[in-house]
């Protein structure tokens, strides 16, 4: 039932915003609906329910912290949003706040599902969620970031369903007890899965989801998009859209790893994580706008998952803790920006410089999230990433490693520069903007808060249950 | 060398300019007109052979052996072709390659006489008879690859007989396309609309009728004579991918073949009735579609015979 | 009911070449519909014995790709006063030689592929070559709307594909698709009426501002 209640209670509430008029009565059903899911998630931790519907909704270590990761980024966009739906001017439609509670019901779908078709479904309808929210302010410029995400997302998702139905080809041949597509049976069934299909719909897999995720070269929708969304869908989306994919793909690796095709699909899963730092990077040091570059960081960041998955050991490890830490810190980062293009009035590359120099916290936590987005210790993501190059290190792939620290390099070069424009740069001439919110500052404030203690320390139950994720996955932890 | 063959072939002679004329006919009619009667290219070629020539001082032997060439080798294709449905006067392995240029050589020279004549107009109607050829070439060749690959047959007597009867109701979907294929090819070849409108004037719109517009007298009764010979070869063509008669007696296959290629030109005047001539940069297009429906349908046939 | 289902699946790949060689804006919209129809058709076909859900799969999709979906998209288009040329950046004989050569490589590949059990043994070679082709279509198209049509074509492919399945992949996931695929499209058509609006024209090199 709490499992179901997940997935149910952001739907009718997004129903339910819907139905109401007036941003005021809106926001707080933004709010309410974010916590309840909160509570729940923690609820399930807790006391972990069984599984419903034949196995097809269930919730696992790897489900759980993905749920985990998305309803606690969720809450701090509901938080950050009071903030931002309060400026007299806000043009939040009465999509907006149904649109997110729709992503949010959509993205518990996903973490939930153990039926690949039903993942399938939960992950289509947060592409389709997040269309109206990138398409917020209904300019030129958006509408060709909406029209760019929808199509190339849509090809994707479509390649991905191809993948699905190859995979339950490849499970034909198997006992007639096992439930088709569901992800226990698969694993459990492997050795009689047919591997021509299993590798055919691994790749269709691996395309499809990584086209939600990011990684190159199916990233080109990201820039645009990242770039002409509102930042609390940016960090939405920077954080929970890519969480919900990397879930997909963890998957369909776990079983394809099951099955022995382990040496097909790692150079797979390597070649695309490297490509997408190198593009990142390359990228990365020549833009001028900072959502865009926000929107590379991403793209490096998936990289980095996908290099995680693919080298496997404390690998899977690093990558699942990595997602976590991507998460939180993307939010802080679009989050400060967001504050930043408020303070400055407009986006526009030129205006923003010095933005923060009226608005010091802000500026200060955007110093944080750019330390913390590159790597450096004491914040969360030195630690995923360490485990990530120690474990190529282990499997003897010296290269890789190599090439990935300086990439690290050029991208912090490249982060810095802009970042630091923004922050102390000359302020620039006008600045009509809106202050500095209490709200506007919390969300950001408690995620930065959240970097800095995985940097330091590890719970036991978080790693706990990290290690049995990264166990599905193939790895152990450190 | 049967004795069907031959009066097969001399049959297709005699009725060759019925079809024009039936084709006409059923044009007519389905403009509400009376139309003019189904014999009038007999007359019409009656009435020419009374008449002398006229020759340009600018023309060379090439204007005045054009047109008997033209039906000297729509003659020899018609040996080629299994009229009666079982075997023709002339088959070999691959003598489908012998039709084609064999037609090719007759339009070659056609072409010949018209830049002979020193005229620019009929130049401008060659250059676009051999464009349309030149696309129309690849749909043909596909179309008998693709009979051949059906009924595992190298010439067309064999192709055109038993082995396809037997392969029609496990291929229909196939051969049923390449039907359509040839169809167009049939279209294109005999310069019917919509790839060109034999009763047009209008030099925009001509392509084969001012590409012979300097033959008179007896030429043009060859020239008439042969492209209706073109057109019911093709249409015999048609009926053979379409019905094959190897079973049939001769007597029945004969008269068979006489109504399936009536059925053709009358399908020929339903489709110059109802579609409108091709803008001209349109017909590669078309004959680009034909080509494709004949290549499907020859990956069709060896998927199917495959697996 | 095998000759019936081949003749189905021959006539969907005949419709995704209608879309690809039509220079037509409303004939692509057309093919689209009429391949919906014969998608609509299939389930029936291959599956003569299945119940009250194969109807309901039939149903569905014919009620959502050949009637809703083709008119909602005229409806997206209707108000421009734009050219209802296809515009295509490769050119027409060009586009259906491609697409010739998908299906012979659909053909070549799903040859050596083991088939699934109960599959009609040309269900895998018409659904990757319509993959293909709609792929094909999506990418070489300007118009956005075209783009939309080449998209559902791809969907179609994967629907197709699908249907080997019907078994195993339970009627809910499917009704679960289908419904994806008529939100996506949904959404699909307004941003389209948006860029019919905005730039008075629905061609999609318009929509090039954002780039690095």
């Amino acid at each position: 039932m709490l499992l179901l209640a997940l997935i149910l209670v952001p739907a009718v509430a997004a129903l339910g915003a819907s139905a109401l008029r007036g941003p005021a009565r809106r926001t707080p059903w933004l709010l309410l609906g974010a916590m309840t899911h909160l509570a729940l998630v923690a609820a399930v931790a807790i006391t972990p329910p069984r599984p419903v519907f034949h196995g097809w909704i269930a919730l696992d270590a790897l489900g759980l912290v993905v749920l985990a990761t998305v309803s606690a980024l969720f809450a701090a966009v509901a938080v950050y949003a009071v903030g931002y739906l309060r400026r007299a001017h806000s043009p939040g439609g009465r999509a907006f706040v149904g649109c997110l509670l729709a992503f949010l019901a959509a993205a518990s779908l996903v973490a939930l599902s153990h039926h690949f078709a039903l993942l399938w479904v939960g992950l289509e309808a947060t592409t389709l969620a997040l269309a109206p929210l990138i398409f917020h302010k209904h300019d030129r410029r958006s509408l060709e970031a909406v029209w760019k995400y929808l199509v190339i997302s849509s090809v994707g998702i479509a390649l991905a369903l191809l993948g699905v139905f190859f995979l339950a080809t490849a499970q034909a041949g198997g006992p007639p007890g096992a439930r088709p597509l569901v992800v226990e049976d698969l694993i459990a069934y492997a050795d009689r899965l047919h591997p021509a299909w299993l590798q055919a719909a691994f790749v269709f897999l691996l395309i499809g989801f990584g086209t939600k995720m990011g990684l190159a070269p199916m990233h080109t929708w990201k820039p645009d998009t990242y770039g002409e969304a509102p930042s609390l869908v940016g960090a939405l989306m920077a954080g929970g859209l890519t969480s919900c994919a990397f879930l997909g793909l963890a998957r369909v690796t776990a079983v394809a790893t099951a099955a022995g095709s382990g040496p097909f699909i790692r150079p797979l899963l390597l070649g695309f994580g490297v490509l997408s730092l190198v593009v990142a990077a390359a990228f990365l040091i020549v833009q001028t706008d900072v959502k865009r570059l926000l929107a590379y960081s991403s793209v490096e960041h998936m990289g980095l998952l996908a290099v995680g998955l693919g080298v496997g050991g404390v690998g899977a490890y690093g990558a699942v803790l990595h997602m976590i830490n991507n998460a939180m810190v993307k939010g802080l980062l679009f989050f400060a920006v967001g504050n930043a293009v408020l303070r400055a009035g407009t986006g526009a590359p030129a205006a923003l410089s010095g933005a923060l120099r009226r608005a010091p916290a802000s500026g200060f936590l955007l110093l944080v999230g750019l330390f913390a987005v590159t790597g450096s210790p004491p914040f969360g993501p030195f630690l995923s990433e360490f485990a990530i190059l120690g474990a190529l290190f282990h499997a003897g792939h010296y290269w890789i490693a190599a090439i990935m620290l300086a990439l690290f390099a050029v991208i912090f070069v490249g982060l810095a520069a802009r970042i630091l424009e923004v922050v102390h740069g000359p302020p620039s001439p006008s600045a009509p903007g809106v202050g500095e919110d209490p709200w506007r500052l919390a969300a950001p404030a408690v995620l930065a808060i959240a970097v800095l203690t995985l940097g330091v320390f590890i719970p036991g139950p978080l790693f706990r249950a990290l290690a049995e994720a990264a166990g599905t996955l193939g790895g152990g932890a450190p | 060398m049967t004795w069907s063959a031959v009066a097969a072939v001399v049959m297709l002679f005699v009725i060759a300019p019925l079809v024009p004329g039936i084709a006409a006919k059923t044009k007519a009619r389905l403009a509400g007109r009376r139309g003019a009667p189904v014999l009038q290219l007999y007359w019409d070629l009656s009435r020419l052979w009374r008449k002398g020539a006229v020759y340009s001082r600018t023309t060379t032997w090439v204007f005045r052996v054009a047109p008997v060439a033209l039906v000297a080798t729509a003659g020899a294709a018609t040996c080629l072709v299994p009229l009666d449905g079982a075997r023709a006067i002339l088959s070999f392995s691959g003598d489908f390659v012998a039709f084609a240029y064999l037609l090719a050589l007759g339009r070659f020279l056609l072409v010949l006489a018209a830049l002979d004549t020193g005229s620019s107009f009929e130049g401008m109607g060659a250059s676009r008879e051999v464009t349309v050829a030149a696309f129309a070439e690849p749909a043909l060749f596909l179309a008998f690859v693709a009979v051949v690959v059906a009924s595992g047959e190298t010439s067309l007597s064999g192709a055109l007989g038993a082995a396809l009867a037997g392969a029609w109701p496990t291929a229909a979907p196939a051969l049923a396309m390449v039907a359509v294929s040839l169809f167009l090819v049939l279209l294109a070849e005999g310069s019917r609309v919509p790839v060109d409108d034999p009763a047009t004037h209008l030099e925009l719109t001509m392509i084969h009728e001012v590409m012979v517009l300097d033959h008179s007298g007896q030429d043009l009764a060859l020239v008439l004579y042969g492209s209706a010979l073109k057109l019911s070869l093709f249409a015999a063509l048609l009926v053979g991918v379409v019905a094959p008669r190897a079973a049939l007696p001769p007597l029945v296959a004969l008269p068979a073949l006489v109504a399936g290629i009536v059925v053709a030109a009358v399908a020929i005047g339903i489709v110059e009735s109802v579609t409108a001539r091709l803008r001209l940069g349109r017909v590669p297009q078309f004959l680009t579609a034909a080509s494709a429906l004949a290549a499907l349908g020859v990956i069709l046939l060896l998927a199917g015979s495959g697996t | 009911m095998t000759r019936v289902a081949e003749l189905l699946l021959l006539l969907v790949i005949l419709t995704s070449f209608l879309a690809l060689g039509t220079a037509r804006v409303s004939a692509c919209i057309r093919a689209v519909a009429l391949q919906g129809l014969l998608l609509g058709l299939l389930p029936l076909a291959l599956y003569p014995a299945g119940g009250a859900h194969i109807w309901g799969l039939a149903v569905g999709t014919v009620l959502v790709k050949a009637v809703v979906l083709p008119r909602f998209l005229n409806w997206a288009i209707r108000e421009a006063a734009v050219r209802r040329e296809v515009e295509p950046r490769v050119g027409y004989p060009m586009s259906l030689l491609v697409g010739v050569a998908a299906v012979a490589a659909a053909f070549a590949i799903s040859s050596r592929l083991p088939l699934p059990e109960q599959a009609h043994e040309m269900l895998v070679p018409a659904a990757l070559a319509t993959v293909m082709l709609g792929l094909f279509m999506l990418t070489t198209r300007s118009k956005a709307v075209v783009q939309v049509v080449g998209y559902l074509i791809l969907e179609n492919g994967v629907y197709l594909f699908g249907l080997t399945h019907v078994e195993r992949v339970p009627f809910l996931v499917e009704v679960g698709v289908l419904l994806d695929v008529f939100v996506a499209v949904f959404i699909m058509g307004i941003v389209v009426f948006h860029i019919n609006r905005e730039f008075d024209s629905l061609d999609s090199s318009h929509l090039s501002a954002l780039s690095d």
